[in-house]
């Protein structure tokens, strides 16, 4: 442990530094990295932990990113406090939905139409709302500023960005040590057995959720005051929320560090190839190429890629040797 | 409806088993018993408090722990976790429930097995971590759904061993078990249903001597076995 806890504490020195030698578009790769790393590990947290599967969790990434907007255009509040309202509106709403399935024991298929259409009916609804841009979307202004969570270039962001990933994995390492976190993979291996031992899975369930939706959402302020634009399509749609899952599951589900892994193997080849590909009119083509590595992972990785980067650091980190 | 008229009693350290043919009913009492399936009419009692409709989670906390005929391992992670899983529910820190774990699972002879992960069990030793993860709860009273189902007879005997150890430090065991060897072994008094319906109750030789017994349950096979 002490030996990956050295890597660990290398590799973030070696990123403080990075941006000294990085141009723009370099960094606007990592923090899209970051980003998606983070937002990963938010659904993770849900799925990957409990096991409860969430095709919509693009609805607390839009959340997050229309309220801070909304707090901040209305009332001139910053979206560092705006982003923790949005995170308790996307609470409100998970423990909603976490609610209704996991009360009345919706489980399987069924959670999982549920999660589609809580994120669906939310892009509908925003769509419909003249005050949240309707269906043509809102344009944020851009007055670069901390209070304003905007800046010229991308080396404030790259650091915020970072500073998201650090703060979920420590978090969801606590977590996973915790009473709660261990009672949330019992429920994930088996439900039943869970409920045998003594744990009141519903709870446990719920705490997952709002934590999930919490941390997702906070990632939606990120999203506002770097992209400057909200759409609902692309926000709630289901392509985010599919896009949004990929990393974690290439990475590996219920993992502390799949989902930081999933992104650097996926964020760069996306958007290598995004931009590639747009020179050519072949807009939309790398989400054929994310397909493929998909299907190639599920196919001969199931448990992810960070079986083979544990296997490859062994040497170095000598993990199994503390136990 | 599985279960009919049934009612009867397990008095503190006692060990109780409950037998009778495929489908008598057996697992829907103890799915009853450990608030997986809430009785429509009845009551349950652990000492003075009515268990009847209570969720399963509370059941076991309020001492009442279960094991389940099809074992429910959680696979991905190591047995000391899985036991660790149980021993919360009674620890509020994870220091403490760890410890408390690794003496269990040295008890129940996982020794060996404790950083590995449950999917590495055979059999047998998924019955004993079943078990022991039930213990770690520290339960008054341990339902046992045939854990020795599926073993070799020297298994049979290690395991008997271990739950003649268990009731001996004051846990009350109500089993359901097809393995009279171990019926005969650990219970003193055996309540026999058929068809949701007790049609026998008493010691275990009394109860095979039993005519309806006979007849429901043990059959032909077990007459010719006695040499009757």
């Amino acid at each position: 442990m002490k030996r990956l806890y050295l890597l660990l504490a290398a590799v973030f020195i070696i990123l403080m530094l990075l941006p000294l030698f990085l141009d723009n578009y370099a960094l606007g790769i990592f923090i899209m990295i970051f980003f998606w790393a983070y937002v990963g590990q938010s659904w993770n947290v849900l799925t990957g932990y409990t096991g409860h599967i969430s095709l919509g969790h693009a609805l607390y990434l839009g959340i997050g990113a229309y309220a801070t907007t909304y707090l901040a255009q209305t009332f001139g509040l910053t979206p560092w406090i705006g982003m923790f309202l949005g995170g308790f509106i996307a609470v409100a709403i998970a423990l909603f939905l976490g609610f209704l399935g996991f009360r009345f024991g919706l489980r399987g298929v069924y959670f999982v139409i549920m999660t589609i259409a809580f994120a669906e009916i939310t892009r509908l609804v925003v769509s419909h709302i003249e005050a949240l841009g309707s269906f043509t979307g809102i344009f944020l202004d851009f007055n670069p500023s901390f209070y304003n969570f905007q800046f010229r270039g991308n080396i404030p962001y790259y650091y915020i960005a970072l500073g998201f990933v650090v703060a979920s994995l420590i978090a969801v390492r606590i977590l996973e040590v915790s009473k709660a976190g261990r009672f949330i993979v019992a429920i994930r291996e088996d439900e039943e057995a869970a409920q045998a031992l003594g744990v009141n899975t519903f709870k446990y369930n719920m705490i997952a959720i709002a934590i999930s939706a919490f941390m997702t959402s906070l990632a939606g302020a990120f999203y506002a005051n770097y992209i400057f634009y909200l759409h609902p399509n692309s926000l709630f749609g289901m392509s985010m929320s599919i896009e949004l899952i990929l990393r974690p599951i290439i990475g590996g589900l219920g993992t502390l560090f799949g989902p930081v892994i999933g992104s650097i193997i996926l964020t760069p080849l996306s958007e290598i190839s995004r931009a590639y590909f747009a020179k050519g009119g072949l807009e939309g083509l790398h989400l054929i190429l994310y397909g493929v590595v998909a299907i190639l992972v599920v196919l001969f990785m199931p448990k992810g890629i960070i079986v083979y980067v544990k296997r490859l650091l062994e040497p170095i980190l000598k993990l199994s040797r503390d136990k | 409806m599985a279960v009919g008229e049934l009612s009867f009693e397990l008095g503190k350290g006692e060990v109780l088993a409950l037998i009778g043919p495929n489908g008598a009913g057996k697992t829907t009492v103890f799915n009853c018993l450990s608030g997986f399936l809430p009785p429509d009419e009845g009551e349950i009692y652990l000492e003075d408090r009515q268990l009847g409709g209570l969720p399963p989670f509370l059941i076991c906390q309020m001492g009442m722990a279960r094991t389940f005929q099809i074992v429910k391992p959680f696979l991905t992670i190591s047995v000391l976790d899985n036991v660790m899983v149980g021993a919360l529910a009674r620890e509020k820190s994870t220091a403490t429930a760890r410890n408390k774990s690794l003496e269990i699972i040295d008890f129940a002879g996982l020794s060996a097995w404790t950083y590995k992960e449950a999917q590495g069990l055979p059999l047998p030793l998924r019955k004993r971590l079943e078990l022991a993860r039930a213990l770690a709860t520290r339960p008054k009273v341990l339902l046992l759904d045939e854990v020795m189902a599926g073993l070799n007879p020297t298994e049979v005997d290690e395991l008997i061993a271990l739950l003649k150890e268990v009731n001996r430090q004051g846990v009350s065991i109500f089993l359901i078990e097809h393995v009279m060897r171990g019926v005969m072994a650990l219970s003193k008094r055996v309540v026999v249903i058929n068809y949701g319906v007790k049609i026998a109750e008493g010691s275990p030789e009394e109860v095979v001597k039993d005519k309806q017994v006979i007849e429901a349950y043990l059959g032909k096979e077990f007459l010719s076995a006695q040499g009757s």
